[in-house]
């Protein structure tokens, strides 16, 4: 009797569960449209199979966030019981755990590591941008807060309503992070509030810019951004299918609109820079656009279309919903995935492009 | 019409820099800062650090909110665990132990402060809770009972008013969402204004039961004195109560005072108390920005104004004793912060720090230590941090 009870109440709690997942999603950002671009030649690629080695009984969940340090580290963010932290060698051997237990932890989505090698985690759980020591140990500097978890019990289940408070130090599930040469630090800003804030190296407010819709300089869910050495940002506006350039003072310079909806973009690292998009697969992994979703872009940065590879799905060397790239050597792509629960090594072969009738 | 206006304008500019006058006739006291004080123990973290307090030894204490708050589902109730955690450290800021692991009223810590006998005194607003430590790390005494479910209601759907009749479902902080970008689930980000939930009041279905409430029925209190017999004086708080109670050294409930409202004896969100060697209480009234001066029985003496929004205060020892208070003029600590030193008198005699994220800088002082008048613990709410300030007074 008394088992069929807990049997039951894990049922009621289950529908309760789907209930509220499922009801929200008749507010789904736009359907992943396909890409524009046409003739775009093919650059070949190999993925490493077995790259990342972890002790037994560690495990990643959904990979959302990726980024190598001057040495040639990896660190993986992700959602498992918990939300947690990796890093790992060059050679992908599991390194240790950072940052277990912090109060900034809650909902990955993205990591990036800055010049220094000081490590940034974007938590789009706490509305939070936490700064790690290169070594992982200790916490430097966080923007935004928290919300009160006690004033948070009031709008339980949590789908309470977006505020789109456009607040200088608090976001509203932020989505990844870049700096300029100076050491500005650049938010983009998010699900709920629609722009970039930017920050001196100290994390002070400086501005921000944007507001939710389609045109010039508006943005519907930036989900991601990186900066380039002359200090320009570049912004996966991945709502409206492009890619926005703006100035180091959020001014509007040029939107690429033939790549897809950007859920993840890279500038690389070297002399001469470029720009990686990937129009990923929808994290749903829907049958319907397996076809025409999942390559990954690469660009010059003034919006060139050098060539692209991969595509959507989950066997080695195809992309299981990329969330974030790292490319700091820009031959070499580190690419972090929803679907698959993985992270891979790409190596390109750009020398040997051949072009291709899409 | 627009001479009114110019008129007005040119007034209120006076008004300004009379005020600004005033401000900058305060001396600034210099001052040093060592903002990496702890040798934390291998993936450890300071979360916002709401209390900081010194033994007799030289021992700090912290407590902070870190790790995860999170929510359980039960029957049709929902469960509060975990949130925050103390800890320990030598006067070199060696990690010496944790206490009260897995604690049940340890959720949304909110001060904590070591009374003359070395015993450590933990407070709580999410457990609504104030519980007392011997030296040993053995729990003693609990005043106050955690709300036994938080009050969850559903979330109103994206720009609907907040009353929507969807079921009620809980889940960990966050925890329970959908897919990546699929749904517009948010974590509900309540602007800092929004009244704040009392756990319990809610699941009742009415607010707490307001000023003058008896006993230990706590409305997210914020702080624990002591007087000489050991007499235990609690802050409660910034939640509906605007009360201070009185309690024996057992936790027999004596007497409260103060009820919501700006008069003398009234308080618009009591944030922080201590007490002299005479026994008076400081009470810091943050929403009338004044601390008030009240007997050990409750009777009004005098207040201290022009010291910001008072945030956190402490009183240090010696024969002759000051008090320091943070003051915090904006939500995020990145504007407008200070710390006063006044007389106990009510003469401010100086001024220290502003706001920011750097050493030096205040992000949203919660707690003051100050058993070396002149050299301060400060813990922060926005910079996840300690740190430790040797003033350097002129002569």
């Amino acid at each position: 009797m008394k088992s069929l009870l807990s049997v039951l109440l894990l049922i009621v709690a289950g529908c309760m569960l789907l209930a509220s997942l499922g009801a929200p999603a008749v507010l789904t950002v736009g359907a992943q449209g396909r890409a524009t671009a046409t003739n775009v030649p093919i650059i070949p690629h190999e993925s490493a199979p077995n790259f990342f080695k972890l002790p037994p009984g560690v495990y990643t969940g959904e990979n959302m966030g990726i980024a190598t340090n001057s040495r040639g580290h990896i660190f993986i963010f992700h959602r498992s019981g918990e939300t947690r932290l990796y890093e790992y060698d060059e050679k992908g051997v599991f390194v240790k755990e950072i940052g277990r237990g912090n109060y900034g932890f809650a909902f990955a989505h993205s990591v990036r590591v800055d010049a220094q090698d000081n490590i940034w985690a974007v938590d789009e759980g706490t509305n939070m941008i936490i700064k790690f020591n290169p070594e992982g140990t200790k916490i430097l500097m966080t923007i935004g807060r928290r919300p009160d978890p006690l004033a948070q019990t009031a709008s339980m289940p949590g789908t309470g309503g977006a505020t789109y408070a456009n607040k200088p130090y608090e976001f509203g599930r932020p989505t990844d992070v870049a700096f300029d040469a100076r050491g500005n630090i650049f938010v983009s800003d998010g699900y709920d509030d629609a722009r970039v804030a930017k920050y001196d190296k100290d994390g002070r407010f400086v501005k921000s810019a944007g507001t939710r819709g389609n045109g010039q300089g508006q943005l519907n869910t930036p989900h991601t951004i990186a900066a380039d050495a002359a200090g320009n940002i570049y912004i996966g506006d991945r709502g409206n299918a492009r890619v926005q350039v703006w100035d180091n003072d959020l001014n509007f310079k040029a939107a690429y609109t033939n790549v897809g909806n950007p859920w993840a973009v890279c500038v690389s690292g070297g002399p001469h820079q470029y720009l990686y998009v990937s129009n990923s697969w929808p994290d749903s992994a829907p049958a319907g656009s397996v076809d025409f979703t999942g390559e990954i872009y690469k660009m010059e940065l003034d919006g060139k279309i050098i060539g692209k590879f991969g595509t959507a799905g989950k066997a080695l060397g195809k992309f299981a919903t990329t969330h974030q790239m790292d490319c700091r050597n820009p031959d070499v792509i580190f690419t972090a995935e929803i679907n698959n629960w993985r992270s891979q090594k790409i190596t390109l072969k750009p020398q040997a492009i051949k072009a291709a009738a899409q | 019409m627009k001479r009114t206006l110019t008129f007005a304008l040119a007034l209120s500019t006076l008004a300004v820099s009379i005020s600004l006058m005033a401000q900058t006739s305060v001396p600034e006291i210099p001052f040093d800062s060592n903002a990496d004080l702890f040798k934390m123990p291998p993936n450890t973290f300071l979360g916002e650090v709401a209390g900081v307090a010194t033994n007799s030894k030289g021992n700090i204490f912290v407590y902070t909110r870190t790790g995860h708050p999170y929510a359980t589902l039960g029957d049709s109730r929902t469960f509060y665990h975990a949130g925050s955690r103390l800890f320990e450290f030598n006067a070199n800021g060696t990690f010496v132990r944790e206490l009260g692991q897995d604690l049940y009223g340890f959720n949304a810590a909110q001060g904590l402060r070591v009374d003359p006998q070395d015993n450590i005194w933990t407070i709580d607003i999410g457990a609504n809770q104030i519980v007392k430590f011997d030296p040993n790390g053995n729990v003693q005494l609990v005043l106050g009972r955690k709300p036994e479910a938080v009050g969850v209601r559903p979330a109103a759907p994206r720009g609907a008013p907040a009353e929507s009749p969807a079921p009620a479902t809980t889940a960990g902080a966050g925890a329970a969402r959908g897919g990546r970008g699929a749904a517009p689930a948010t974590q509900g980000a309540a602007p800092a204004a929004a009244p704040p939930a009392v756990p319990g009041a809610a699941a009742r279905g009415g607010r707490g039961a307001g000023a003058g409430t008896p006993g230990s029925a706590f409305s997210r209190p914020t702080d624990v004195a002591w007087d000489r017999s050991g007499n235990i004086y609690v802050a409660d708080g910034i939640g509906n109560n605007n009360r201070i109670a009185k309690f024996d050294k057992d936790g027999t409930f004596l007497k409260s005072w103060g009820q919501t409202g700006s008069e003398n004896g009234q308080f618009t969100g009591v944030r922080s108390m201590a007490i002299d060697a005479q026994g008076n209480l400081y009470v810091a009234d943050s929403g009338n920005k004044r601390i008030q001066v009240f007997d050990g029985e409750g009777n009004f003496k005098s207040q201290i104004t022009d010291i910001g929004v008072p945030q956190a205060i402490c009183i240090s020892r010696g024969a002759t004793q000051y008090l320091y208070s943070a003051h915090s003029g904006d939500p995020d600590g990145m504007v407008d912060a200070t710390i006063y030193k006044i007389g106990l008198d009510g003469k401010v005699s100086g001024k220290f720090g502003s706001a920011g994220k750097l050493p030096k800088q205040f992000g949203l002082v919660n707690s003051i230590d100050c058993r070396s008048e002149n050299e301060l613990l400060v813990g922060e709410m926005t910079n996840w941090r300690v740190q430790k300030l040797p003033l350097r007074p002129g002569k």
